[in-house]
């Protein structure tokens, strides 16, 4: 039944990008280790780590899709979930280290010793092991977004209502984490990992292993997130974007589905944020800086919404471009041009680079049914 | 009984008569213990002034010669308790180290470099031989500070009688005891009159040998006084006091603890009206743009930067060209913040907003990108540091107001969010433009069909949002740093004040910031003030899940539509 | 087919009491009593601002009254209820300005309407049976709709999303179906089919039809109820009603 809900009505382009995924998850990671860095074909272990990066924003991009481009629900608080994601993980690495750390505590993080605590706070506990943590790492997001949209949803706080109160709570998360009190590390956050799972975090194949890792989770949550789609819970959600009122007339407990997408999202993005963590070595409470999930907004704007696949070309363009411009003497530039983007493409470009593409496709095909998802206007 | 003594009496007592709690018999008492003790210091008067003036004043210089520390403090003692005409003269030059003294005799270098006979008074031609600076160590420090605090009970500006006694109160220097009498006696002035009353509390209160009637009296003055320094001379009784006493301390003590609470409550209260008028100005253009036009303005905040930055522009203009204007620096960048935000906003209207309307959702994206555009043009231009704005001679200082300590800035903030307020709201319903925005806000379509120029209005009510905004940059310029990223503090606050207090209504906009500046502040002192403004950040998602549309809501089918 | 439930304190399918209902002071229904038999169509005309919609927004539990009973099929109390939950008990509503899912299929309109269990599990899983195809192709038909089963909705004229619409009420087979102004903005034409296709639905549901169009209510024959400032001005046969001196008055505003 997973297998048939998960390739039902398969179409090309997300077998395209399936095989691109797959393709990358093996023959990136080979070429990194086998061959000389002479080669032509050699991928260096830092670009690899970088678009690793990209691909686990583009896994955000794709939960962000799934609530905002197919259920309507502008989420400026993404970020969140992708960061909480990313602590559980890091708290995880935070334990590996053991007493290899500055103080050398064997129990106590280098910054608790720094900030005279005594011992482990209890929600530390458990994090030594890495299935607890990889549960927390769906988990805590999920509850977290199950909790929130459970109040939002019921009370039907909709649009740009829902949107600021999202980005309140990643915003009020954001001064939490900035706390030493919080005891995750404060201002510096969670960083000098060592081992995952045993193996260094440095070493080139754990590198590589993390980048198949991330080609195969962005796989299995863009088949996740196409099978919810193209149901018919799909449709309802659909339904529920262009016309939730009717909906709910239709008898669809529109909070219900709402919350279900929501959570699902919010785990999603975890899961992002976990794999972001070992591959950039670092997470701290920027993490959840408002301007971070409006970013990913855009990344999904510029792709196509409601169409999974453009959101993760999308993260994918805009982080590569992002690189490509903070690196050189442009830098001072960027802004100006992410700005103008955000500007464009709400004007120009409503359906992102995939959904322009296609209906220019279409158009040349001659065919008018292809019951493509454009984005609909928001109420 | 001699005048003095009865002027004494009475101011001395004054408190204790009236007093609350004292019954008659204890104020019969009172008034026995009162005269023996008036009857002890006459005789110690009148003992002190029998002995040679002279005498001692010879052994207060013969001490000086000395050079030694305890020496010069007792001579000190001496020369003041005896109200030495000079004693204000040797005090000062004592302080400033230009008090020579020796075996040749005691002189005072002057200011202008001249020299002066501490006895006498007279000038010299040179400095007397043998002399040099008498020395000062902490102890003597403290005795010439006293001595000061003593002579400046007599100086003839009342101000600085004040703040002597002040300075003695403090000190609870229980030598100066005879002069804070004396002076209690001769003051005409009310504001120094208690000064000074309490002064010669405190004292009352430590002096070791003090009547416990005396102390009564002196509580009872405390307790008046009610603030934090009376609150540390009552803790100065001595351990020994009488159990009564000690009641009496504690009550006084708690008395002025819980007025202390009441004004520390209303100081925060204070504190949170300003923070909720800086939240009011910040918040009200949005509540114009987003409340009125429906638009979602991420680049709000950035109009308040522009505003912000105008106020700089304004001032190094004025600085460089025309710098006795300076004063008037903030009356010159009001209108033209509110010309340049108001202009930029118009800019963004009729640039990108207006191809989207009725998409609120990319209306949010699209003026994030312009706040981002402006962010950096501001950084490129201006440099990504902090500015200076400078404040106004108005705008700065501060006074105290019972327990309140008011800056001045805060204050006039306060004023201006006021009056910004009371003009929008003016605008909104007493002019033509207000009754067309009305119009176009509730049926656009039918506002057309009149004769408006809806596209006209709707940039105008764009401009004077964005203006207002600009304004707000003004009056922010003076309490936060100017820098590329102010608009981004205040974003998040602005649109919780106008989601809660309901869209679409100006006073829903006043009493969400209110309420949201007083909260905050109230919650500082027991959170702290992160932990209190997540406290309140969760406080509003759940508010919204409560009321959806804020406190002030329209209800009906309009809504729906 | 609707009869009546055992120990049920009313008989009607749809039974209002005493409503009243107000808007920032504004009382759009005023002790509003309206009754509905199982098996019945009933007509609802009134001016502007009557309260018709209104009405219905308190049947479809999108507007809870301030007063009043609402009862459906003799014991359950509407005023308890949210929208979806009214809906699944069996009361349907056509609106008045069309609204059908512009994004989707004709087909998926009728699909998301096809009565269903309709919880997250369900439909995330779901399958159309044959039985379940058998029905929607069925409706497809009656709406005259087959042959464009797959053009988005979007697609469609305003006379044909309200067939569409129709045909959704159709595919969800309520007890009672609330139909807000269904020939507004159709041709003559048109307005008879309609008409025709609400009295097929009627043999075996019970109706509440909302209209201005006199010709349609005559052509539709059956009692007719008056509102006139959110309360019930007068009750019977058309030509009953239209003779009714209070009623011309409303109407003509005199």
């Amino acid at each position: 039944m997973i297998t048939r809900f998960l390739l039902q009505n398969m179409d090309k382009r997300g077998g395209i990008f399936l095989a691109i995924l797959l393709g990358l998850a093996v023959l990136v990671p080979l070429s990194n280790l086998l061959l000389p860095a002479s080669s032509p074909f050699h991928v260096p272990t830092s670009t690899m780590s970088l678009w690793g990066k990209y691909l686990c924003y583009a896994l955000l991009a794709i939960s962000l899709d799934l609530v905002w481009g197919y259920c309507g629900i502008l989420s400026l608080g993404h970020g969140a979930f992708f960061a909480l994601g990313g602590y559980a993980m890091g708290l995880y690495l935070m334990r590996q280290i053991g007493s290899r750390g500055v103080y050398g505590n064997p129990i106590l993080p280098d910054f608790m010793v720094f900030l005279n605590w005594q011992e482990l706070p209890w929600y530390w506990w458990g994090f030594s092991s890495f299935p607890f943590a990889m549960l927390m790492v769906v988990a805590v997001p999920g509850l977290l977004a199950f909790v929130f949209g459970w109040f939002a949803f019921r009370s039907r706080v909709t649009g740009v209502y829902l949107s600021i109160i999202t980005q309140a709570l990643t915003y009020a998360l954001l001064l939490a984490f900035f706390r030493n009190d919080m005891g995750f590390g404060g201002n510096n956050g969670l960083t000098d990992f060592k081992d995952i799972l045993g193996f260094n975090i440095q070493a080139q194949t754990t590198r590589a292993a993390l980048f198949s890792m991330t080609c195969v989770m962005l796989a299995a949550g863009f088949l996740i997130a196409r099978g919810i789609v193209v149901s018919k819970l799909g449709k309802v959600v659909i339904a529920i974007r262009d016309a939730e009122s009717r909906t709910r007339f239709l008898g669809y407990r529109v909070d219900r589905f709402k919350l279900f997408v929501f959570t699902v999202s919010a785990c999603m993005a975890g899961v992002a944020g976990a794999l972001y963590v070992p591959q950039v070595g670092i997470i701290n409470p920027s993490e959840f800086a408002p301007a971070n999930s409006i970013e990913t907004v855009i990344w999904v704007a510029v792709g196509g919404r409601g169409t999974l696949v453009g959101a993760a070309l999308g993260a994918v363009v805009v982080n590569w471009a992002k690189t490509l411009f903070t690196s050189g003497f442009m830098a001072p530039y960027w802004l100006f041009a992410l700005g103008g983007l955000f500007v464009v493409v709400t004007l120009f470009l409503t359906k992102g680079i995939l959904g322009t593409a296609e209906a220019l496709w279409a158009r040349r095909r001659k065919s008018d049914d292809t019951p493509a998802v454009e984005p609909a206007p928001a109420e | 009984m001699p005048e003095p003594f009865r002027k004494r009496f009475r101011h001395g007592s004054g408190g204790t008569l009236q007093g609350p709690g004292m019954n008659r018999k204890l104020v019969w008492m009172s008034v026995f213990h009162r005269l023996k003790h008036a009857l002890v210091i006459v005789i110690a008067l009148v003992a002190a002034s029998v002995a040679s003036i002279a005498q001692t004043a010879d052994e207060a210089f013969t001490r000086l010669a000395a050079d030694s520390y305890s020496d010069t403090s007792r001579a000190i003692e001496i020369l003041v308790s005896t109200a030495h005409p000079n004693a204000a003269l040797i005090v000062e030059a004592l302080n400033d180290g230009r008090l020579l003294a020796g075996p040749g005799g005691v002189a005072v270098k002057t200011a202008a470099g001249g020299f002066v006979d501490a006895r006498t008074g007279q000038a010299l031609a040179a400095a007397p031989a043998d002399v040099k600076p008498v020395r000062l160590n902490n102890a003597v420090r403290r005795a010439v500070q006293a001595a000061l605090g003593g002579l400046g009970l007599l100086n003839p500006d009342a101000a600085k009688r004040t703040a002597a006694a002040e300075a003695v109160f403090k000190s609870r220097d229980a030598g100066l005891l005879p002069v804070v009498e004396a002076a209690i006696g001769k003051e005409t002035n009310p504001r120094a009159l208690a000064a000074l009353r309490q002064a010669q509390a405190a004292i009352l209160i430590a002096k070791p040998d003090t009547q416990p009637l005396d102390r009564f009296a002196a509580i009872e003055v405390l307790r008046e006084r009610a603030d934090q320094d009376a609150l540390a001379t009552l803790r100065a009784l001595p351990g020994d006091a009488t159990p009564a006493l000690k009641e009496a301390q504690a009550k006084a003590i708690t008395a002025i603890e819980g007025r202390l609470k009441l004004w520390a409550a209303a100081q925060n209260l204070w504190y949170g009206l300003s923070l909720g008028s800086v939240l009011l100005l910040a918040a009200i253009g949005l509540a114009i743009t987003f409340g009125v036009m429906g638009v979602i303005n991420m680049a709000h905040g950035e109009m308040v930067m522009l505003g912000a930055y105008t106020t700089f522009v304004v001032q190094e203009v004025i600085r460089s060209n025309a710098p006795w204007l300076f004063d008037w620096s903030l009356a010159i960048a009001l209108p033209a913040a509110f010309i340049v935000a108001g202009a930029v906003g118009i800019g963004i209207e009729r640039g990108i907003i207006r191809f989207l309307y009725g998409r609120p959702l990319e209306t949010l994206l699209a003026t994030w990108g312009i706040s981002l555009t402006l962010q950096q043009a501001v950084r490129t231009a201006f440099g990504p540091t902090n500015r200076e704005v400078g404040a106004p001679s108005f705008m700065s200082g501060a006074f105290e107001l019972g327990g309140l300590a008011i800056t001045y800035n805060r204050l006039w903030i306060i004023v201006f969010a006021a009056l910004v307020f009371a003009a929008l709201l003016a605008i909104l319903k007493l002019t033509p433009m207000g009754l067309q925005m009305r119009a176009v806000t509730q049926n656009r379509r039918m506002a057309s069909a009149m004769g408006i120029r809806t596209g006209r209005i709707d940039a105008l009510t764009f401009g004077l949002g964005s203006g207002v905004a600009g304004l707000a940059g003004v009056a922010l310029s003076q309490i936060d740093n100017v820098s590329p990223n102010l608009g981004q503090s205040y974003i998040i606050d602005s649109f919780m004040v106008v989601v809660f207090g309901g869209v679409g209504n100006l006073w829903g906009t006043l009493v969400g910031a209110m309420t949201l500046g007083v909260a905050n502040k109230l919650l500082e002192p027991y959170a702290g003030a992160v932990l209190g403004k997540i406290a309140l950040l969760v406080c509003i998602i759940l508010f919204i899940q409560k009321r959806p549309r804020g406190l002030f809501a329209l209800k009906g089918r309009a809504v729906e539509a | 087919m609707n009869a009546p439930v055992p120990g049920a304190l009313t008989s009607s399918l749809l039974y209002l009491d005493g409503v009243s209902v107000s808007f920032d002071g504004f009382k759009a229904i005023r002790g509003l009593s309206l009754t509905i038999e199982p098996g019945e169509m009933r007509a609802i005309i009134g001016p502007n601002g009557a309260g018709k919609t209104t009405m219905m927004d308190i049947i479809t539990g999108k507007t809870k009254p301030d007063i009043g009973t609402v009862m459906f099929g003799g014991s359950v109390d509407l005023t308890k209820l949210d929208e979806a939950a009214i809906a699944n008990l069996g009361i349907g509503r056509k609106f008045q300005k069309p609204t059908v899912f512009d994004f989707h299929t004709i087909e998926d309109n009728i699909l998301l309407a096809l009565k269903s269990k309709r919880t997250v599990g369900k439909t995330l899983f779901w399958k159309t049976e044959a039985p379940q195809q058998k029905r929607i192709d069925d409706i497809l038909g009656i709406i005259r709709l087959a042959d464009r089963r797959d053009r988005l909705a979007g697609s469609l004229s305003h006379g044909q999303k309200q067939w569409l619409e129709i045909g959704m009420l159709l595919a969800q087979d309520p007890k009672l179906l609330l139909v807000d102004e269904p020939a507004a903005g159709m041709t003559d034409g048109e307005t008879a089919q309609t008409a025709v296709l609400l009295k097929e639905i009627a043999r075996d549901h019970s109706v509440i039809v909302v209209e201005h169009d006199m010709g349609f209510i005559r052509e539709l024959g059956v009692k007719v109820t008056v509102l006139h400032e959110g309360a019930v001005l007068a009750e019977g046969p058309l030509d009953h009603v239209s003779a009714n001196e209070r009623v011309v008055e409303v109407y003509l505003g005199r």
